[in-house]
């Protein structure tokens, strides 16, 4: 995470996992906590940066699924990607 | 370099998913295409042929979309392989042609950077963009072009003269072509790599491209596709519309092929001398092949909406909708659209789950396919539904067949749910379910063309195997029926002589208990080859068993001798039937294992009996016996 710290703002960061319908903010850090993804943590990150999860990028959550509020559907940018809040948790924003 | 012109040029198409790559495709090689299989591997591999405007013969392949060279699917180690050159089946291609929607060049544009390091000449094709152009997307080409350092050229791929930018700039560039190949410096990007990448391909767009606000109608048409509850519903709505109209629209269509089958049966009757050619022809040929074609509306009308929904850009949409309840019964999202092109045929299914990139997602996916209910079983359920079923409306607007049908159709949904359910928890009860991750693409407007093109394939896909693998086991169930002849002086009908009512008898006392008779055990084994073999082969046991006539009538036969429990039983049996020859044989295929294979089908097997056992016996309680 050091290399990406230098980039983080003064507002409080929170995972975008956790976010609700209707957030915006901006990409802080891609950070894989935890392993209980079925994806080694190296991967995911990987995943995530090819579907535009980068710092800085601007995201919104546009859509929640019926159940349990998930999947979710991010606006990146200008493109629109489903995920589950379990691998959102890794992408924390401001 | 005059050798060299002689040549034919090899390019290959490259682009993230939903790029308007394959339309582009189409569009360059329109007919001139050739689907088959990269030796080994079970991947498609889709060439076409093209002439630029100075006369260059062009070879084209279209490789699976990706987001990066990082293989991390079969699909996509095939696109890194050609791309770097290093399959050897394949010509290294000579121009690599990166197609990008020009609407969402984010993704793309960091792709094109990583193919930049392949060290082959390269292209951009901005597509789609005149959808651009009305969304006020502003690109400036020659600054894109010099930031890049690869040539750019925009195309309209739906449209026509849409690619003749793309086809004169191709031209210009296979001069240069034989020379400007270097080394590769590629390597599977780190994360950090990837990152860096994703950063300058943002600072390109932010100084060559103008970005709107987002497509407005996409928000407004997902603030109801996507909501909740109304999302869901009108998935389910479609779903519905989509089993009435394969079970009504289809009809007038079905009646007019039923109909020139049966003419064309009668003229054999009655230009050939009567015998065992005559029977073979009307019996086993033409009522075999006609009671399949038969069916090809019906297949072309599911296949009408799938191909529809797949390019407005709902599909991934209903995977999105369907993650969690799928989820909840250990399958992927992006399972969804496997599952509903198995509700064509399993095979297409199957080999479509090489999206999941897991592969335990991939084998439950696999295992379950089979259990939607393909269009081969269609005509096993028309045939029973309509023999036995009255023709009634319900509330006025639903036809009571329908209805039926579309039961059927939920009962194979459902168990597929708890079977992956149940697969989740034998097999992979350790391991943690993998990510769902899906880019939502703007809709668009489907097009005439590429729809048509898509039906065109299958339709052809369909009739070859209803021409060979089809065509071949009713001629040796005409065989098994004719054969041996019943002796001289025989009283009982000829069928009851031959070989497949021995084996029907052979198999009926295990069949018993579930409510067939000897005429379904002999239907059921060609029906393995295929599953609407079973109707034809039971026209066949008929119609031989009955009287020439009866072929035309299988369904008003088989209201006469069956009982309503035994075609309750039936159609049970067969929303579980263990699957087809060639379904055993993708899966086989496609998971590398003999093992999968066994296990798919010893499940079906025992289910289709625990069905049909738990179906007729109730039925026979209710007094339908």
């Amino acid at each position: 995470m050091s290399r990406d710290s230098q980039i983080s703002s003064s507002k409080p960061r929170s995972p975008l996992g956790r976010a609700l319908a209707g957030f915006r903010g901006r990409i802080d850090a891609i950070l894989v906590s935890d392993d209980k993804c079925g994806l080694a943590p190296e991967e995911l990150e990987r995943r995530l940066i090819e579907l535009g999860f980068v710092e800085g990028a601007a995201v919104e959550i546009l859509h929640e699924g019926a159940f349990g509020r998930d999947p979710i559907a991010v606006r990146v940018d200008h493109a629109t990607v489903a995920l589950r809040r379990r691998e959102a948790m890794a992408i924390l924003v401001t | 370099m005059n050798i060299a012109t002689d040549l034919a040029w090899h390019f290959a198409l490259v682009g993230t998913p939903n790029s308007g790559k394959t339309a582009l495709f189409n569009a360059l090689t329109g007919n001139r295409q050739k689907v088959a299989n990269y030796p080994g591997v079970t991947v498609e591999r889709k060439s076409g042929a093209l002439k630029t405007p100075s006369g260059r013969n062009v070879t084209i392949i279209d490789l699976p979309g990706t987001y990066s060279l990082r293989a991390r699917s079969p699909d996509e180690e095939l696109t890194r392989d050609v791309v770097l050159g290093r399959l050897k089946s394949e010509t290294p291609p000579d121009l690599l042609v990166c197609v990008a929607d020009a609407t969402n060049l984010r993704l793309s544009l960091r792709l094109v950077l990583e193919l930049k390091r392949v060290g082959r000449p390269l292209l951009l094709v901005l597509n789609m963009f005149d959808i651009a152009n009305r969304r006020g997307v502003k690109i400036d080409i020659a600054r894109l072009s010099a930031e890049l350092g690869v040539p750019v050229v925009t195309s309209v791929a739906v449209r026509r003269g849409g690619t003749e930018e793309l086809l004169k700039r191709l031209d210009e560039l296979t001069l240069g072509c034989a020379a400007a190949a270097a080394d590769s410096t590629w390597q599977a990007p780190g994360s950090a790599e990837l990152r860096a990448a994703q950063r300058q391909a943002d600072a390109i767009i932010r100084a060559a491209v103008h970005m709107p606000a987002p497509d407005s109608l996409t928000a407004k048409l997902d603030a109801v596709l996507l909501h909740p509850v109304a999302g869901l519903v009108i998935l389910f709505v479609i779903l519905f519309v989509m089993f009435q109209a394969v079970f009504t629209w289809a009809q007038p269509l079905m009646n007019f092929i039923s109909a020139g089958f049966d003419a064309l049966g009668a003229l054999a009757h009655d230009t050939l001398p009567a015998g065992l050619l005559q029977s073979f022809i009307q019996n086993g040929v033409i009522s075999g092949v006609g009671s399949v074609v038969v069916f090809l509306p019906q297949i072309l009308t599911l296949f009408l909406f799938i191909l529809l929904l797949e390019d407005f850009g709902y599909m991934a949409r209903a995977a999105f909708l369907m993650d969690r309840i799928m989820g909840g019964a250990g399958l992927h999202g992006r399972a969804f659209i496997p599952l509903l092109s198995s509700f064509a045929c399993a095979i297409p299914g199957i080999m479509a789950t090489r999206v999941i990139d897991n592969k335990r997602d991939r084998l439950t996916t696999i295992l379950v396919a089979p259990l939607m209910t393909c269009s081969a079983r269609i005509p096993v359920y028309t045939l029973i539904i309509s023999a036995f079923i009255p023709a009634k409306q319900l509330w006025g607007w639903a036809s009571l067949q329908g209805l039926v049908m579309f039961g059927l159709y939920a009962a194979g949904i459902f168990s597929a749910l708890g079977v992956s359910f149940a697969a989740k928890y034998i097999f992979w009860r350790e391991d943690p379910s993998p990510p769902f991750m899906l880019e939502l693409p703007d809709y668009k407007l489907p097009r005439l063309k590429s729809v048509l093109l898509g039906l065109l394939t299958r339709a052809e896909m369909f009739l070859k195997r209803a021409g060979t693998t089809i065509f071949s086991m009713m001629v040796v169930v005409w065989f098994l029926a004719s054969f041996p002849r019943p002796p001289a002086g025989a009283s009982g009908p000829a069928i009851a002589y031959s070989l497949a009512a021995m084996i029907g008898r052979v198999l009926h006392p295990l069949l018993a208990p579930v409510g067939f008779n000897w005429q379904i055990s002999v239907a059921l084994i060609p029906g393995m080859a295929a599953r609407e073999v079973a109707v034809a082969a039971l026209g066949t046991v008929y119609s031989i068993s009955g009287g020439k006539d009866a072929a035309q009538q299988i369904g008003h036969v088989l209201a006469g001798q069956w009982s309503l429990a035994t075609a309750l039983a039936f159609l049970a049996w067969y929303i579980f039937a263990p699957q087809c020859a060639s379904t055993l044989a993708v899966i086989r295929r496609e998971t590398g294992s003999w093992k999968w294979m066994a296990v798919t089908f010893g499940y079906m097997l025992a289910l289709a009996y625990i069905a049909a056992f738990a179906t007729f016996h109730i039925a026979v309680a209710l007094g339908a016996g």
